[in-house]
């Protein structure tokens, strides 16, 4: 069991086994987001979310696209590896705004452990920006849709992990 | 999250749930204040702002430093750690998605629903 966080130790890591092959693994992470992601709790723009798009290239962008056709950015591609890492920047801020100056990573690794069984480590990383850009948290904490907008969020994971 | 992780972060919540102390929590959080400057700026006794930064404290939100005879409070770095839980909910919860996707269409070739639960 994990103690209670210390900054030292702001990255949240998880592995999980997918009995599917190492393409197909990395293919339904990087370019169906949207069949998996929970998503109707958790994007950013004011529609309904169509998409989550990953350009499938170093430098590529992340966003979201809404049924209104218009697009959200998340962050950008930082490592593209196909189909065994991909490392995106994720800069959305504690309101679940993007940010610019806030950069965390998420980095994913896809191990083949046989043919139809793959691993998946991901790491997100950098998380102490959330506590070092005290100005951002400043803003964070007395904007209506920072710490009550987290509580929803929260509420509607709790409720997807149910479910 | 274990229990325990489950447990700190409701108290968090649980601490900001009540207006005035958010209002508490958001005034601190602009700049370190004394109970008597927070009670100043809101329509509250000093007891209650106490009492409230009592409760910020418990949850881990708020830290208090003596300087002289003042004591300041102000955010607790620590309090933090609550982006990175909520994060680490989030992935829980997506990756059991993504499993249960890839391995749908690993099995069958079709994709499972993917419409969200309500």
């Amino acid at each position: 069991m994990r103690s209670i966080t210390r900054a030292a130790e702001q990255a949240v890591r998880k592995s999980v086994t997918v009995a599917a092959p190492i393409a197909l693994a990395f293919e339904v992470f990087t370019g169906r987001i949207e069949t998996w992601w929970p998503m109707a709790s958790h994007h950013i723009g004011q529609a309904d979310c169509a998409a989550v798009v990953i350009e499938p290239r170093a430098g590529g962008r992340w966003y979201e696209r809404g049924v209104n056709g218009i697009e959200c950015v998340w962050g950008q591609v930082l490592v593209w590896e196909a189909p065994r890492r991909v490392v995106l920047v994720w800069q959305l801020s504690a309101q679940w705004q993007f940010d610019p100056l806030l950069h965390t990573e998420v980095d994913v690794r896809f191990t083949a452990i046989d043919d139809r069984t793959t691993r998946v480590d991901l790491e997100h990383r950098g998380l102490e920006a959330y506590g070092a850009d005290a100005m951002a948290m400043r803003d964070a904490f007395a904007s209506p849709n920072g710490w009550n907008g987290m509580l929803d969020h929260y509420a509607q994971v709790a409720g997807s992990a149910r479910g | 999250m274990t229990p325990h992780q489950t447990t700190l972060q409701a108290r968090r919540f649980a601490a900001l749930g009540d207006p005035t102390r958010l209002q508490v929590f958001t005034l601190i959080a602009r700049a370190p204040l004394s109970v008597a400057e927070v009670a100043d700026r809101l329509p509250v006794s000093r007891p209650a702002v106490s009492q409230h930064l009592k409760v910020l404290a418990e949850a881990g939100l708020v830290l208090r430093d003596s300087i002289g005879t003042r004591n300041l409070y102000r955010p607790d770095p620590d309090g933090m750690a609550t982006m990175r839980d909520f994060i680490d909910s989030l992935w829980d919860v997506g990756l059991a998605r993504f499993k249960a996707q890839a391995e749908a269409l690993a099995r069958t070739g079709t994709a499972a629903s993917t419409k969200e639960k309500p």
